[in-house]
């Protein structure tokens, strides 16, 4: 197959950047998106310039590592699939396709398709844990999950933090990823006892790196690699409206030497 | 408590006094239409200035107006400083026009409600204007008569054409408005997720539907 690619080369963070055209020839229908992009990259090796830089790890869609805004939608035109897992016989030959670098102020550019994605480590770091400060191993089963808690925590649990919702957002929301996290944890026995806490404090991380607000477009839903459901963010706002309306004031503590 | 949470309204606190308020003005349209319908019996205008003058006298609806104030204020302010926020977050924006499948319409909120604010605009140089008597009225006109002065405006069709547009894009807005305000203020559930999608619809086919068959009455049957 042939396909012209115009894909975002940026030397670095502060390059101004901007579109390049790539022919790309003799590309098998079965090969992944990234195997085209390989085969691009030597080609360009042998001629002497510099490849094209892009994120990947997994290759089997579980790491949450690759990106790419493919045509207009991130991790290309299938559903519920990360770029990785995406082949070159879902376009048609000849086919002109753009790719670009997840779009996002929190997510600044580092070269070319590469963007980084810390801001999520940053709201994960503020609350998305469950803190098990002593003791031994529990037996298993010793707190009770209801299955239906259970599968739909799982389900939230999905999330493989890859930032398609925020790419696809209008806003640049990071909602879905946030509720997500939220909703897992609040769903469980475990991470129920830090709930209350856990959401403002994710939410006031989330607000404090520049994402966008939701608008209730669903765009994350329609493109999340792991089809995580917009009910998430519902259940996020609950929690979050309940620990703002009747949690307790927190103590402030001070440490003195 | 660090300085993040200092910050001034979180973005999920401002977006459910917006969509509170969003929804305060969808149970105030549902009377304003109740008292336009009455237009259209054939009445001489009885049932509507009589509607018009209890709304124009009853001292529970004189406070209530400066609450529905309020509330477009507080709904207006909120949509645009949303708007802004969510526009300064992706500061390079995408080559390629987006294909994400969305919510329809969704994405074109603020460019709706400003065509919902010119009509209203124009409402109160209309009505509320000449009744607090800041516009005079038109000749032949008494100050509140609301009835007269209706049927003057609508004989123009060129009003009536500014009406029907102002009432299609309110209806646009409030198809995803609706059950968009109760997903933002926590309600949406597998059990009844499905019945607010269809409320929504409902609710506005009705209201969009519902104003804009006055003028079109006027203009086929008057």
């Amino acid at each position: 197959m042939i396909f012209t690619l115009k894909i975002w080369r940026q030397k670095n963070a502060s390059d101004k950047g901007g579109l390049v055209t790539y022919k790309a020839e003799d590309i098998s229908p079965d090969s992944s998106f990234f195997e085209m992009l390989d085969q691009l990259n030597q080609q360009l090796i042998a001629k002497g310039e510099d490849p094209v830089a892009f994120d990947h790890d997994c290759r089997e869609g579980i790491c949450g590592t690759c990106s790419l805004y493919i045509n207009g939608r991130p991790h290309g035109p299938l559903k519920g699939t990360t770029t990785c897992q995406l082949h070159m016989r879902s376009f048609r030959n000849g086919e002109t396709i753009y790719v670009e670098p997840w779009r996002c102020g929190a997510f600044p550019v580092i070269k070319d398709l590469i963007v980084d994605r810390s801001a999520f480590d940053t709201i994960i770091q503020a609350g998305g844990y469950v803190s098990v400060n002593s003791g031994g191993i529990p037996d298993a089963n010793t707190i009770p999950v209801p299955k239906l808690d259970a599968d739909t925590a799982f389900d939230a649990a999905a999330c493989i933090g890859c930032g398609a919702c925020v790419a696809s957002c209008p806003n640049a929301s990071a909602m879905l990823f946030v509720g997500a996290k939220v909703s897992h944890l609040a769903l469980l026995p475990q991470g129920r006892v830090e709930a209350e806490h856990r959401v403002q404090k994710m939410v006031a991380t989330m607000d404090s790196l520049g994402f966008g607000n939701c608008s209730n477009t669903y765009a994350c839903e329609a493109e999340c690699p792991k089809e995580i459901a917009v009910t998430n963010i519902a259940r996020m706002n609950r929690e979050f409206l309940a620990a703002k309306i009747f949690a307790e004031k927190e103590k402030q503590i001070s440490f003195t030497l | 408590m660090d300085r993040s949470e200092r910050r001034t309204l979180s973005s999920i606190t401002g977006k459910v006094i917006m969509a509170l308020a969003g929804l305060f003005l969808v149970v105030f349209l549902l009377v304003h239409l109740g008292i336009n319908l009455l237009l259209l019996a054939d009445d001489g205008g009885r049932a509507f200035t009589g509607a018009a003058t209890f709304m124009a006298t009853n001292p529970v609806i004189r406070i209530a107006e400066v609450v529905l104030f309020g509330g477009f204020l507080i709904h207006m302010m909120f949509g645009v400083g949303v708007s802004i926020r969510n526009r300064r977050s992706r500061p390079v924006r995408y080559q390629h026009k987006s294909k994400s499948e969305t919510s329809p319409l969704s994405k074109y909120m603020l460019h709706s409600g400003i065509i919902v604010f010119i009509f209203l605009v124009l409402h109160f140089i209309d009505f509320y204007f000449i009744k607090v008597g800041l516009v005079a009225p038109p000749a032949g006109i008494e100050r509140h008569d609301f009835y007269h002065r209706s049927l003057l405006l609508f004989a123009d069709k060129g009003y009536s054409a500014v009406y029907l547009v102002g009432f299609l894009f309110l209806g646009f807005h409030l198809n995803h408005a609706v059950q968009a305000a109760f997903q933002t203020i926590g309600m949406n559930h597998s059990k009844y997720i499905d019945g607010i999608k269809v409320f929504s619809m409902l609710y506005a086919i009705i209201v969009a539907g519902g104003f804009m068959t006055i003028p079109l009455w006027f203009i086929l049957f008057r």
